[in-house]
Order: structure tokens, then sequence, then C-alpha cells
């Protein structure tokens, strides 16, 4: 299978080959791909795409796996949406 | 390059740092280095609502988005990066709910219209022809200028960086300013976490952290960081072409070219430290108020929130320039939550002084000493 059918971020639509080339042009954190390719901002927040990512960038910098820093976990822990978070405030005011 | 030194410093690689770096290589100036803590617009410039508008109520703001406004539209071909910085051009709608508002608004359209500017004072019915999910109850008047918009500041920043690079510009990731060293009223070199480099000319362009850098060369700012907060939905459909902003709500809305509404508020109450963490009171509290406004968004997810630092100064204007008591220490910092969209100009008006030029605006008003003089500017227009 080529590196351009392989999916990494399924929510946004990354491929294996997207993110080497980023990582090639010397993107090569999970903070900096995800800043300027998206990877890791849709619905799923990473959950799927991260370690795939972190992958890649260890094979390509010779790194271990375990030495690449994962990406800042950012709230909510799931979708929520702006009705039910404002119906929330209007409770316990 | 040789090895330790430089002609030019900039500490901070956001916008104003990149481009000022990209604008002085392109003046001709070898030699330039770009310190970074992080990587770039890893601080206040990648944490920002991304929105740039030229409706403002000072003259100076007004001519600055101008020009800042007219060099994005062309941004991509002036790079030549291959990046696009996803430039959506649908406007800004600024909403007025008192009579207050509306009468700035007023002057400020007018004074947009004398210098240039497409823009509108319009009736709530034709607010709702261009957001037409717009709750209208209350409304009393709009400003529309379509050739505001948002655009993507992590490309963009990273495209200045890029070109800079292109033209000889050394940029240090990761990389943090330990000190500075100032003799005999001059700075003559940064201590960083890689070494001494010695220079005799330092910009800071250091957003939330201006204040600390400064003192390192024994230079006091009035600036001070203030948490604001964000959240973004996930994507759907275009629905809303432009900016959604209400001075009287604090709010601002605006669905990005991806799909993805992002919207924040400005809350009087918020830390002035150095915090970037998120709460639940925002929210909570900015669901609340946008729901007002914008009824249907109700159903969208919100699927992150961050918060990152506005530069305040005490009348939430930048401060550029040569600080007159430490020789070669520049300052374009105190942005006040507007420096990206003026980072083109800005860094064009820095490396036009740092290189010894005039710059082609007057820059003057925007001086350190205003804090001593007591020439302050107001701005009446912000979140």
């Amino acid at each position: 299978m080529e590196d351009k059918d392989i999916i990494i971020c399924r929510c946004e639509d990354l491929s294996r080959e997207d993110v080497r080339k980023l990582i090639a042009a010397g993107y090569t954190t999970v903070e900096e791909i995800k800043r300027i390719s998206r990877c890791g901002m849709g619905p799923c927040q990473g959950r799927t795409c991260q370690q795939l990512l972190a992958r890649e960038i260890a094979a390509m910098t010779g790194k271990d796996v375990a030495d690449i820093a994962p990406g800042k976990t950012r709230p909510p822990a799931t979708g929520v949406k702006l009705g039910a978070l404002a119906k929330g405030r209007d409770d316990h005011e | 390059m040789s090895k330790n030194t430089a002609e030019v410093v900039i500490i901070g690689g956001g916008i104003s740092g990149c481009a000022t770096a990209y604008y002085l290589a392109k003046l001709g100036v070898t030699n330039i280095v770009v310190i970074e803590k992080d990587y770039l617009a890893s601080g206040s410039t990648g944490r920002c609502g991304a929105g740039v508008r030229q409706q403002w109520g000072l003259k100076m703001n007004v001519l600055l988005a101008r020009e800042s406004i007219t060099t994005y539209e062309n941004l991509n071909e002036e790079l030549d990066t291959g990046m696009d910085i996803e430039f959506k051009q649908e406007g800004y709608l600024m909403l007025a709910y008192n009579d207050k508002t509306v009468e700035q608004y007023r002057k400020n359209v007018a004074l947009q219209k004398s210098l240039g500017v497409e823009v509108d004072l319009i009736t709530p019915q034709e607010a709702k022809e261009i957001v037409p999910y717009l709750n209208t109850e209350g409304l009393l008047a709009a400003t529309f200028c379509p050739t505001d918009g948002h655009i993507n500041p992590f490309v963009t920043t990273n495209s200045y960086g890029e070109a800079a690079r292109r033209l000889g510009v050394k940029i240090l990731t990761y990389t943090e300013v330990t000190g500075i060293q100032v003799e005999k009223g001059k700075v003559v070199a940064v201590d960083t976490t890689r070494g001494k480099i010695y220079t005799n000319k330092i910009l800071n362009a250091t957003g939330g952290y201006s204040r600390e850098v400064a003192a390192m060369a024994g230079v006091e700012l009035p600036t001070y960081p203030e948490r604001h907060q964000i959240l973004v939905t996930e994507a759907v459909a275009p629905v809303q072409g432009p900016m959604v902003i209400s001075l009287q709500h604090g709010i601002y809305c605006q669905q990005t070219p991806h799909g993805s509404f992002i919207m924040g508020f400005g809350d009087p109450k918020e830390l002035k430290e150095h915090v970037i963490s998120s709460t639940w009171h925002f929210m909570e509290e900015m669901a609340h108020r946008i729901l007002q406004l914008l009824p249907p968004l109700a159903e969208l997810r919100v699927v992150r929130q961050w918060a990152g630092l506005y530069n305040m100064s005490p009348d939430a204007q930048p401060i550029l320039g040569e600080v007159p008591q430490v020789h070669g220490f520049y300052n374009s910092v105190g942005y006040s939550g507007h420096g990206f969209m003026l980072g083109p100009v800005t860094g064009r008006l820095m490396a036009e002084l740092i290189s010894g030029r005039q710059p082609h605006m007057d820059i003057a008003p925007l001086s350190l000493a205003r804090f001593e003089t007591g020439e302050l500017l107001r701005e009446p227009s912000v979140v």
C-alpha cells in the first residue's frame, strides 16, 4: 500500500505521505504537526492519530517512540453541545 | 554568519518576530537570529482568535490594519513558500445594542470611510441578510466591512519563518533567552540556553513575556499578561461568512474556512498572570452568551478549548520602538490582543526602524515614552 493511501488522521484526512512530508520539512514534534496540519484537531482530538503520528516521527528522526512527547490534551474529554453547556450554566445560576 | 555574533537578535518566534525578521532580511540586513523558547507560533500568536479587521475607532489603528490586510491579501505570493495562509475574507459584522455604541460606530464608520475602508452602518434587517440565523432582538444597528476576515496564524507565522530562512535568517527554536547584557547603556549580548550571542541590536517580540524579557535588559515595561480563553467546535458546512462581534456581550464568533466555529469573550475578571489553563466557567458562560445571538449553534459540539495571553499595555495599544535609555533595545510588544492582525505592518515598521530607516508611518505616538508624558491613546472598540 502506498503512503498516500494510508490514513494517519481520519478526522482531518491526513495520509502518511502528508505527515512524512511535514516531518521531512522540519516539523518534528506532535505539537508542531498538529498546528501546521490540524492532525489531531478533529472530533477524536488525537485519540486515534496521535500514536500513529508519534510512530512516524520516531521512525523518521531515528528516536525511540517513547521519547516523542505526546501533544497537550485539552478539555472537554468528549464533544459537548453548546446547548448543553448553556443549560448547565442556567441550572446553577 | 560568524559563530557567536549577530547583527540583530529577535526574541520571540510569533508573528511579530517572524514578520520583522523577514522584512529586515528583505531590506538587506544579514546575520539575523530569531530565538524562540518553543516552536514558531507556540505563544500568543498560535492561541489567538485569528480574526483580522479594519473596523477600529482610532485613526492609527485603522491605518495599521488597512495596510496589514492589504499585505495579507497578497502574502501567499509575496512569501512564495507554497503555504496557504487561508485568508477567508468575508467580513466582520459588529453589533450595537445601545445608543452609545451606535453613536460610536457612526463615528468609527465615518473615520474608516475617510481612510478608504469599505464599510457601512447597517440596519438589523441588513445584518440578518448577512447572517440569517442572527437573533436581532434588541439589536439597534451594526457595521459591516466585507474585506475583514480570518487567517490561519500557524501557517502564516511558519510561512514568514520559512521565507525569512530562505533569505538567510537563522531561527533557533527550543532555545530560551536567559539574560541580556547591557554595558554603558548599550546592548552587547544575549545569553541563551544554547550559548551567548554578541549583538548590538535586540528586538523584544515576546508577547505575554515582554515585561520579563525587558527586565533582563534593565528596562521597565508597563505591560502585563492577561489570560483570554477560546473554544472551537466540530466542523460543519459553511453557513457563516463574517466574524460576528458584540462589544456589549464582549464576544466574537467566526466560522473558520475549515468549518469549525471559533469563539471567545473578554472576561474582565480574567487572571492577569502567566496562566494558560482553561476553565469550565468559560465554557458555560461562552455558550450562554453566544446562543443569545446565534441560537442554532446550540447543536454544535465543542471539541476543544484553550487559553492564551494578551500582552496588555495600559492604553491597550502596542509599544513600538527603541528604548531611549538602552541603546539597541527595541520593543514590539503590548498588542493587547491585536498583534496577529497587525503583524505584517508592525513587522515592516520595526524592520525599517531597526535597519536605520525612517518608518513609512509615524510610530512616535506608540513609543514607551507616552506613559511618562501621559499622551495615551484610547481605542474605543475592543473586545
